[in-house]
Parts: C-alpha cells; sequence; structure tokens
C-alpha cells in the first residue's frame, strides 16, 4: 500500500482540482443568467441542447473524467480515513482498502465509460 | 486558613487498581482537609501519609518541570502538582490515571509506547558528520529568529497529557502521538539539524502525523503551553512540500568561529572542560 504522505498530497492535490472544477460546474449552472457562459443552444444551461453540446466538447469530456478521478480519490480517501477511526483490525483495514479501490475503479470506469460514449456520440445533438 | 469558597473538608475519589492483584479498577473516596493554596499532589501527599500508604503515582519535581505527575483530574490531563483545587470549582477531586496507556498501579500510568515512539523519531540533533557532536570545538550558529522556529515547541516536559487527550491515540496505536510528533518537528525545524530524511522513513507511514484530525485537545491540555496541533500541522506541510520538491532546503549550521584577538573579562572564570 502506498505511504501515508503520498496519499495524503494527492487528497489536497485532488481537493483543489475539485474546488477550481465544482466552481466552474457551479458557475456554468446556476450562473447562467448573469455569465452566460457554455450556453451554444441558448436557453437555460439545463436545456438538453446544451447538455449535449456540452458533452460533445473535448474540453468538458477532458474535465469530466478529471472531476471523476479527483471526487472519488478525494472522497474514498476521506471515507477511508473516517473507517480507519473505528480502529478496525489490521487485516479488516487492507480489506477496506481493496475494497474502495476497487469500487472506485468500477465507478472510474462507468463514469468514463458515460462521458466518451457521450462524446463520441453525433446523433445526440 | 481556608479558601471561603472551599469547605474545610474535601473529597477526592481516586481510582485504584493493582493489575494482576484487582480483578477491575475500583473508586476509593478519601476526605482530606483543605488548605489554601493546596494542589492536588498536596493532597494526594496527605492521603498517602495519613490514609492509605499504599497510594501509588509519580511525582518528583512539584513544580511543574519534571513531567511525572500527569493525572486525568476531574476529567482532564493535567499536572497534579501544577493544578490549584481552587481552580477546579468542586469539593469532589476526581483522580484517574491518564487514558491511553495500560496501568501499572493506580494513578501511575505505563508510558514505555509514548517513548518508543519519541525514541524511534531520532528526538535529538542528527548530522551526517558527528565528529563535531562528539569532539565539540566550537557552537553551531543559529540566529534568534531560527530559533524561535521551533522554541515553543522545546518547552515539552513529556508528561503525557497531550498523548492521554488524543483521541487518534486512543484508536491507533500505530500512530506515534502529539508528543513525540512535536519532538520531531522541533528537530525538523532546527537549522542545526540534519535529519529530516532520517526521520521521513517513520514520518512518511502510519506512524506519522496523517491520522491527526486536528481535534486540538493535545494543545488544549498542555501544561507548558506548548501547542502539538500546531506542529503536527506544520510538519505535515513540511512533508507535503518535500514531495513535491517545494521544501525549503537549509545547509545544516556550521561552528561559528571563535573571535579572534579578543581576551577574556577578569574575574570571568575559563569555561569548564567538555564532559561529553
Amino acid at each position: 500500500m502506498m505511504r501515508d504522505q503520498k496519499l495524503w498530497t494527492w487528497h489536497l492535490a485532488a481537493g483543489v482540482i475539485i474546488l477550481l472544477l465544482l466552481g466552474l460546474h457551479m458557475a456554468i449552472m446556476h450562473l447562467d443568467a448573469l455569465l452566460g457562459i457554455f450556453i451554444p443552444a441558448g436557453g437555460h444551461s439545463i436545456d438538453w441542447g446544451n447538455v449535449a453540446a456540452r458533452s460533445q466538447s473535448l474540453f468538458f469530456g477532458v474535465t469530466y473524467v478529471l472531476l471523476l478521478g479527483t471526487a472519488l480519490f478525494h472522497g474514498f480517501y476521506g471515507l477511508r480515513n473516517i473507517l480507519f477511526e473505528l480502529n478496525p483490525a489490521p487485516p479488516l483495514q487492507r480489506s477496506l482498502s481493496w475494497v474502495l479501490i476497487v469500487v472506485g475503479l468500477g465507478l472510474f470506469v462507468l463514469g468514463t465509460w458515460a462521458a466518451w460514449t457521450s462524446f463520441q456520440n453525433t446523433n445526440l445533438v | 486558613m481556608s479558601d471561603t469558597r472551599i469547605p474545610d473538608k474535601i473529597i477526592f475519589r481516586i481510582r485504584r487498581y493493582a493489575p494482576g492483584r484487582d480483578g477491575n479498577p475500583t473508586w476509593g473516596e478519601y476526605p482530606v482537609a483543605y488548605e489554601s493554596g493546596m494542589t492536588v499532589l498536596d493532597g494526594l501527599w496527605q492521603i498517602k501519609e495519613r490514609v492509605d500508604p499504599t497510594l501509588a503515582w509519580r511525582a518528583s519535581c512539584r513544580m511543574g518541570i519534571c513531567g511525572s505527575c500527569g493525572m486525568f483530574i476531574n476529567g482532564r490531563p493535567q499536572l497534579g502538582c501544577n493544578t490549584q483545587i481552587s481552580e477546579l470549582g468542586s469539593t469532589v477531586v476526581t483522580v484517574a490515571p491518564l487514558p491511553n496507556f495500560p496501568i501499572i498501579r493506580d494513578l501511575v500510568p505505563d508510558l514505555r509506547s509514548m517513548f518508543d515512539a519519541h525514541t524511534a523519531l531520532s528526538p535529538y540533533i542528527v548530522r551526517e558528520q558527528d565528529e563535531e557532536q562528539v569532539r565539540p570545538t566550537a557552537e553551531y550558529y543559529q540566529s534568534a529568529k531560527e530559533m524561535e522556529r521551533y522554541l515553543q515547541f522545546s518547552y515539552c516536559i513529556k508528561c503525557a497529557c497531550c498523548v492521554a487527550a488524543c483521541p487518534t491515540c486512543a484508536t491507533d496505536p500505530r500512530y506515534s502521538g502529539p508528543m513525540a510528533l512535536t519532538q520531531a518537528h522541533r528537530y525538523n525545524t532546527d537549522t542545526r539539524d540534519d535529519g529530516f530524511e532520517n526521520r521521513l522513513e517513520t514520518l512518511s507511514g502510519e506512524a506519522g502525523p496523517w491520522r491527526c484530525h486536528f481535534a486540538g485537545e493535545c494543545s488544549r491540555v498542555c501544561p507548558k503551553g506548548v501547542d502539538p496541533g500546531k506542529a503536527i500541522q506544520l510538519m505535515k506541510r513540511e512533508m507535503v512540500l518535500d514531495l513535491v520538491g517545494l521544501r525549503k532546503q537549509t545547509t545544516p549550521a556550521t561552528p561559528v568561529e571563535k573571535p579572534e584577538g579578543i581576551e577574556r573579562r577578569p574575574g570571568i572564570p575559563a569555561a569548564p572542560p567538555p564532559t561529553v
């Protein structure tokens, strides 16, 4: 298992990335009337035409996957820390770590597949 | 002359336990004649001298310097000698051994786990070339500003109150604890020290500062005003910066050349020869 120093550093870095990407998400979703960014089809940011257009943009495809990966790592590492506060025995700690890694990777693959599918599906718009 | 707010007699509730003899800890109640200015340690001495000579605890200096008499007094880890009964706000003084340690007897905790963690982190000046330490020829240079980086952490008296208050120490035996981590940080930030890499092996793993979630109880209970919570957060920052290559590398301080052409003033004796 990786040393805690590296995991903690990545945890911090993931937090910073989440802050930036989530800030962007909030700005697009909730300040559309004010900023009007990333709404090529006009109207509201959650209108289907805008959602589909963003899904087919390379920038959004990459940032979706980046946000997914960082959020999963940040959340699952935090969950691992909380679970370890309950002081499970070392074998159970190892098992918990592996369960979180497998579930996290599974969710990451699923989310990446969803982003890729919508990115390369030209029938969306 | 008694304190007007406190009756002449107060009650000490003391947890009694002799592992191997007693099945479970029990509580003993002892009336103590209160006198103004009395500390919890004074009360324990009175009980030992007048009521029960078998009562066991650790104490030495009686002035908050040696760190021997750490106890769990009215639900808070503190020094028995440094705690005035009048400040407790109660006529019942409840005394138990420090939590998070095995009990040797009555109020005597077994502190070996804390000192093992302390020793594992090389709590002393580490130099690659230690000839100067073995046979010193001069003093290492250090500015006042450099000293201030670690000065408050050097006030630690190893009383174990911080470890007793730490929720992480209560659940994780691999965690080094606030005392040992604070001392590791104290030496990591000392410009005379060159042992950061040595300590990193231990600190980067499960024994390191990563499980601290900053409850801050260690800083709240420290009888010397040391802030272990701060030291641990600063240590985390140093180690993260080290991992990403942004830690400020400092060359270990070098011995200062003795000034030339200066005579000792009359009446000032020469320094004694080195004893090491």
